[in-house]
């Protein structure tokens, strides 16, 4: 069964729940309070729409992959966040919390980012409303992620190196939760993913699920078919709850690609789900990669926005109650599935996305026949320096 | 030991006119064997209990100081094993009441309940779980209370006075008061917060308040002692052993520096 809300404790059963802090909790049930209020507001909404249709451009499309599906031998269709303004579904989430943050009277935002599409989404809305950013980004993740970096910082956002750990996404996301224990009287904290204490998985979602809304009317059966299998990858995996959960329960096949960097042999990947087990990560009991005294451990994915040994609590709850499938796909495979979308559709996916596609092209044959759609994330301008610089490394 | 021998601390250092002062050492640094004697040297030095840390891949409310500590810690052997046997050690030989200081996710690892009884085993009066508000804190309180130990609770300059309530009626060993916001570190200022804190418990109960986060100098520590039940300084503590080159330097650094904050938390 699919939770229209968490609990009063902030829990999908046992997963979720706020393992904070006691400076932050006010800040965070002051957040759920004003959340919910703005949520109810039909001025909120209607403020909110108007910026995702004229400013974000939403609804996004969605296309037919007609050279893919011959090849494929499946029905595949795409839908098109890396159309939406900044190039990913990130967007559609900062817009709604930057307003939310105008409304609590703040008027400085921080955040983490991974692949830098986070990053650069809450630069764009905080330019937009005239707020304060302060952006997290890992040491590792600004080299690989340059460009996203110039993008932050053109516009008028402060991007914060982050040296502890390994340098990606989990030590940024620390080292924002850090700054907000210290700023929480004048600043909002925009996570960006489904992650985090309550509640910020249950509103990440509530403003992801736009996506899965309009697939719903883009393909009703009269346009365009009905999916019988919705695929996406997941890092926190805001990007796949927000295609998945208007279909969690319908008879509609769902599965979350994770990162299994490496091989999952190896030990070193991103896949939380796949391969971790429960615990408490950034506040939220959720699965994660940890070690047998629960220290987290790091991940590793060539994907900046997958490599995380966290994820969200509702995909927990979905995973283990088999209301969505996870599985995962590893480094090379995505790298390939980049350019198999590139060449044979001239769109060039973000590494994150290419996971989902590598699953598709992988599963090709049983899929044989069946109309597929795939969450198409975000754009992969930004991983091309590093695409370039791994097949010099190779040569 | 147990949650008793923490009362009673706290009632003769009421009777002796001072706060309690309770530094917080990383458990397992620089090494394990002389992490001990680090903590036995603060005792001798004026030290009345200790925060015992277990070192943490991921802190999320300490600064760089206690990271780095946590890092080196964990890369010389430490972690959750390491540090009980510290703890036991140091129970044994000091006699000075303990509380482990630790994140939720080693505890849950464990489970709440063999946690608890290794902690009872090791001496410990209690454990501080530093995100585990009062909302979460159900399974793992009642888990020590069953031992004769407490899990102690926090309130923070935000607090509202709903969650103070809530935390004043979990009957916490002490109320850790939140002297800054923000993560451990030290500061320059001395905290403005702590008087009306410890102002705001009393209106509910006479649970001590243990002031801690941000406390470093002998003034900062005489400024806190004069509101609060006891004192926390941790990462100027962390900070000397770290700069230490061996372990004999590190003692020698710290005799210095808890002697100083134990002369400064007399309130005479
Ligand atoms: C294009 C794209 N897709 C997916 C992700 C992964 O995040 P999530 O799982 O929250 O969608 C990211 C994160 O940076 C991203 O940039």
């Amino acid at each position: 069964m699919r939770l229209d809300r968490p609990d009063n404790q902030g829990r999908f059963a046992e997963y979720g729940g706020q393992f904070a802090p006691e400076t932050l909790m006010p800040a965070l049930e002051e957040l759920e309070t004003e959340f919910a209020k703005a949520w109810d507001d039909p001025g909120f909404h209607n403020e909110l729409n108007k910026l995702l249709a004229d400013f974000v451009g939403r609804p996004t499309p969605v296309y037919r992959a007609e050279r893919l599906s011959d090849q494929l031998g499946i029905d595949l269709y795409l839908k098109r966040e890396d159309l939406a303004h900044t190039g990913a579904h990130k967007i559609n989430n900062t817009m709604g919390q930057a307003l939310l943050t105008k409304r609590m009277g703040k008027n400085r935002v921080i955040a983490e980012t991974g692949a830098g599409q986070h990053g650069v989404a809450t630069a764009t809305a905080c330019a937009l409303l005239g707020q304060e950013c302060v952006v997290y980004m890992g040491e590792k993740d600004i080299e690989r992620q340059a460009l996203n970096v110039q993008r932050m910082r053109m516009l008028g956002t402060e991007v914060r190196p982050v040296t502890s750990g390994a340098g990606t996404l989990k030590d940024a996301v620390s080292a924002a939760m850090r700054d907000w224990v210290a700023t929480v009287d004048t600043t909002h904290y925009i996570i960006g993913s489904v992650v985090g204490p309550h509640p910020f998985p249950w509103m990440v979602r509530e403003l992801q699920k736009v996506i899965g809304e309009e697939l719903q009317e883009q393909m009703d059966g009269s346009q365009r078919p009905h999916p019988d299998v919705i695929v996406a990858c997941v890092g926190g995996g805001s990007n796949a709850m927000g295609i998945f959960y208007p279909y969690v329960g319908s008879d509609v096949r769902l599965v979350g690609v994770e990162a299994a960097g490496y091989g999952l042999e190896t030990g070193e990947h991103g896949a939380s789900l796949v391969a971790g087990s429960p615990g408490v990560i950034h506040g939220s009991m959720t699965y994660l990669l940890q070690d047998v005294q629960g220290q987290i451990l790091e991940a590793h994915s060539i994907s900046a926005g997958l490599d995380y040994p966290g994820v969200g609590p509702e995909h927990a709850y979905f995973k283990d109650r088999q209301l969505v499938e996870y599985t995962s796909i590893t480094d090379e495979e995505a790298v390939e599935a980049v350019n198999l979308l590139a060449s044979v559709e001239g769109i060039i996916p973000a590494l994150e996305t290419a996971h989902a596609l590598a699953w598709i092209a992988k599963e090709a044959d049983s899929l044989r026949g069946q109309t597929v759609a795939l969450n198409l994330s975000g754009r992969g301008d930004k991983d091309v320096q590093q695409i370039i610089d791994l097949v010099d490394a190779d040569e | 030991m147990s949650r008793q021998a923490l009362a009673e601390l706290f009632s003769r250092c009421r009777a002796e006119n001072r706060a309690a002062l309770l530094p917080y050492m990383t458990a397992g640094l620089p090494d394990p064997e002389g992490s001990v004697r680090l903590f036995v040297a603060m005792a001798e030095a004026g030290a009345d209990g200790f925060e015992v840390g277990i070192p943490y891949a991921d802190p999320l409310m300490d600064g760089p100081v206690i990271q780095a500590a946590g890092d080196r810690a964990l890369a010389a052997g430490s972690g959750v094993e390491v540090a009980l046997d510290i703890l036991e050690q140091v129970v044994a030989e000091t006699g000075r009441p303990s509380v482990v200081m630790t994140y939720v996710n080693p505890v849950l690892r464990m489970g709440p309940e063999v946690f608890a009884q290794r902690l009872s085993q090791a001496g410990a009066s209690g454990a501080i779980i530093a995100d585990l508000p009062v909302d979460e804190a159900l399974p793992f309180a009642s888990a020590l209370d069953r031992h004769g130990m407490g899990l102690v609770l926090f309130v923070a300059p935000t607090t509202t006075e709903a969650r103070l309530e809530n935390v004043v009626q979990a009957s916490p060993p002490f109320v850790y008061g939140v002297a800054e916001l923000g993560v451990t570190g030290e500061r320059d200022m001395a905290s403005s917060h702590i008087g009306s804190l410890v102002a705001r418990v009393r209106k509910h109960s006479e649970v001590p308040v243990v002031a801690g986060v941000g406390i470093a100098t002998p003034d900062q520590a005489r400024s806190a002692a004069a509101a609060a039940d006891g004192v926390i300084v941790g990462s100027a503590l962390v900070r000397r052993v770290m700069e230490a080159d061996t372990v004999d330097a590190a003692e020698d650094a710290l005799r210095v520096a808890v002697g100083e904050l134990a002369d400064a938390i007399r309130r005479d």
